[in-house]
């Protein structure tokens, strides 16, 4: 069933805490190169899910299957090494530390050279972290964040605290990128911004991108297809339109009555 | 006179610390053979300052005493800030790791100069093959998913176990073909030449870290997974389990020359100057590459969080284990370092409330700074030590009681006044890290997006 063109394939995913079923039989698949939007009421068990994925929470029963292997039971920096990266929806960057290095950690995994290395101060190191360096550099050009390398993070605006969020997780060379709420808290120019941003990263790097997001403006506007979910299941799948018409999601997520606000 | 030596004691503290920071600024220069000169030159002021020349020291040698002193606490305080201060986790174990360092650099070098090798050989091969044993242990364990940690704990300590038997063998083995080439105490032979005895020293020194860090693997295997607050209860547990060891290290194990509690006495007195400063740069050299290399920046990361750090791809368990590792790697050397300069190793001094001194001292020397620990660790041996301890006794017999009172309003005042320690977070130096330059060349392809926000 696995086909090469499947990246993430979740099936009969169950996560109870105690006696409440966080997420029951969810079931996801997702292609390479999709741009896909989960959504859902809060506490409908959005968070869980990328939780599970990412190997935070272990499933209670259920698979998922990233690249053709499992994943369940590995631990969670393992689930990144293979290619899957996060944002987190309250930022959770390295607050004291400064933009650069903040996207240099997610880099760890990729160095070249060992702690040896790092403790003799060798050529090696040397060539090592200056390539290592000017890639990160990179990351934070293409997020207009140069000329703020060498701030501390947690004294950036929000925004751009955000973006730097989304810039490390993208040195970890991820092939899925899990983005949670990447919109919360931002005014509605930033969240154009956002947007354009979203697009323009999952075009260049070719990534495939799941994305949990309150706003509706942001997920109608560039999710190509969506999964909604309400108490822990899956209750509708399907185009963004297809979505906005659902009987059911109004109901859940909206409210009756309320579909045409959004 | 006691005027006077206020002033002195005033001057000389403020003469160590400028000393340390030109030796920190020296060791930051360009040029490599500016640094080798620097040091050298660095080592040779001090050594020129203990000679006697024609009856005149300008170091005494009750100074000589604490500046050995603050060099080993240096060297702890420094591996409890790599656990602590850049890790993240609340330890009070560098204490004992302290204490094992001390005992067994001590028992070699106690053994050898009695003509027993055995204290070298089951040492030296029970720390290699040990090692050897882990290493190859955590290899193969690295082949299988989700293997509960305290079934991999017990393996390494299986591995351990064994290691140490087959060293004790390898150790009866050999000493009998050492044996005579040692001679006595009385008739020492040719292995214990002043020269031999260096060396041995050297390695006595070494294995003591080395054994001190396999142990605190094998400790903080299964205790790191717990939870910041409970790891520092356990670890507290550990420092208090090596002091009663110490107490009783005649009775239940198998060690009469430590005497127990009564104290260990006739430790030769190897530690030199040229030691105590090899060993302390060595760690500080260590130490500060490690902090700035990409695995130092994995350890920091745990630190900030714990999450956002495994997301990221950082072996969170495995980097609390490697700071916790290395920080015992120098509590292990600092502990050898001062056992060979004191020449008498008392159980007292390992006990559980001396245990909080090298946290006062990274915390009043600011969390995150190894300039501050480097700082405070001089300044507190000569202010605690030294200072208080001659000018009190000076003031009558019950005055020395004060020294407790008057050294607790001292970091209490601290604390209210500077709670980010007294150097904060800042580095001098060859400590500092070297600033990154914004890239000159602008980015190819860079999106419109990102151009027209800038």
């Amino acid at each position: 069933m696995t086909t090469i063109s499947t990246i993430l394939e979740i099936s009969d995913l169950t996560k109870f805490f105690g006696g409440l079923g966080a997420v029951r039989n969810f079931e996801l698949t997702l292609k390479k190169g999709d741009l896909n939007g989960l959504i859902g009421p809060n506490g409908a068990g959005k968070t869980t899910v990328f939780n599970l994925i990412t190997g935070i929470y272990e499933p209670t029963s259920g698979d998922i299957v990233f690249n053709n292997t499992s994943i369940v039971g590995l631990q969670p920096f393992e689930i990144t090494r293979l290619g899957i990266a996060r944002t987190f929806q309250n930022i959770r960057l390295f607050s004291n530390l400064t933009v650069l290095d903040n996207v240099r950690i997610a880099y760890h995994p990729h160095t070249k050279y060992s702690m040896a290395d790092g403790i003799l101060h060798n050529r090696k190191f040397d060539v090592n972290e200056k390539e290592l360096t000017e890639k990160a550099q990179e990351f934070l050009a293409i997020f207009g964040l140069e000329n703020l390398q060498n701030e501390i993070a947690k004294n950036l605006p929000y925004g751009q605290q955000r973006r730097v969020e989304i810039a490390r997780a993208l040195a970890c060379e991820p092939r899925l990128l899990l983005l949670d709420e990447p919109a919360a808290g931002m005014n509605p120019r930033e969240i154009l911004e956002l947007m354009d941003l979203i697009h323009f990263i999952h075009d260049r790097f070719d990534l495939t991108i799941l994305l949990i997001e309150h706003q509706m403006r942001v997920v109608m506007g560039i999710c190509k297809y969506i999964t909604v979910m309400d108490f822990g299941q899956v209750i509708a799948r399907g185009t963004p339109k297809e979505i906005q018409e659902n009987e059911r999601v109004i109901e859940a997520y909206l409210g009756k009555g309320a579909g045409h606000a959004a | 006179m006691e005027l006077g030596f206020l002033l002195g004691s005033i001057v000389k503290i403020i003469g160590i610390l400028a000393y340390l920071y030109g030796l920190l600024k020296v060791l930051a220069h360009p040029n490599r053979w500016v640094k080798i000169i620097g040091v050298v030159v660095a080592f040779g002021v001090i050594q020129l300052a203990l000679t006697n020349i024609g009856g005149f020291q300008v170091l005494t040698n009750f100074d000589s005493g604490l500046l050995f002193q603050a060099c080993a606490m240096t060297m702890v305080a420094l591996g409890l800030n790599l656990i602590y201060g850049f890790n993240g986790q609340f330890s009070l174990g560098q204490w004992g790791f302290y204490g094992i360092g001390a005992y067994t650099a001590a028992d070699i070098t106690y053994r050898w100069v009695n003509g027993d090798a055995r204290g070298l050989l089951v040492v030296g091969f029970g720390t290699i093959l040990g090692g050897l044993a882990l290493i190859y242990i955590g290899r193969w364990l690295k082949r299988f998913r989700g293997v509960p940690v305290l079934s991999s704990f017990t393996l390494y300590l299986i591995g351990a176990i064994l290691a140490g038997i087959l060293a004790v063998f390898i150790g009866n083995a050999l000493n009998p073909m050492l044996e005579p080439l040692l001679g006595t105490s009385l008739n020492p032979g040719i292995l214990n030449s002043p020269l031999a005895l260096q060396i041995v020293f050297f390695l006595a020194v070494v294995f003591a870290g080395i054994f001190a860090a396999e142990v605190s693997f094998l400790f903080g295997l299964p205790v790191l997974t717990l939870g910041s607050d409970y790891f520092g209860i356990a670890t507290l547990g550990f420092t208090i389990v090596v002091n009663v060891l110490m107490i009783n290290s005649d009775t239940i194990l198998p060690f009469p020359e430590m005497k127990g509690g009564r104290g260990m006495v006739g430790i030769p007195k190897l530690t030199t100057w040229f030691w105590a400063f090899f060993f302390m740069m060595a760690v500080i050299i260590i130490m500060r590459n490690l902090i700035q290399s990409s695995t130092g920046r994995a350890i920091i990361s745990v630190r900030e969080d714990e999450v956002a750090a495994k997301a990221m791809g950082i072996d969170v368990a495995g980097s609390k284990l490697l700071a916790f590792v290395v920080g015992s790697f120098f509590a292990g050397i600092g502990g050898a370092v001062y056992a060979h300069f004191i020449g008498f190793l008392s159980p007292g001094t390992f006990g559980f409330l001396q245990s909080f001194n090298p946290l006062i001292i990274i915390v009043f020397g600011g969390l995150g700074s190894m300039t501050g620990t480097i700082a405070a660790s001089f300044g507190w041996i000569f202010f605690l030590e030294g200072l208080l301890r001659v000018l009190l006794s000076q003031m009558g017999t019950e005055a020395p009681t004060w020294r407790f009172v008057l050294y607790p309003i001292t970091l209490l005042l601290l604390m209210l006044i500077r709670p980010q320690g007294l150097l904060g977070n800042i580095e001098w130096g060859f400590l500092k890290q070297k600033e990154v330059l914004p890239r000159e060349i602008p980015a190819v392809d860079q999106p419109e997006v990102a151009a027209s926000k800038a």
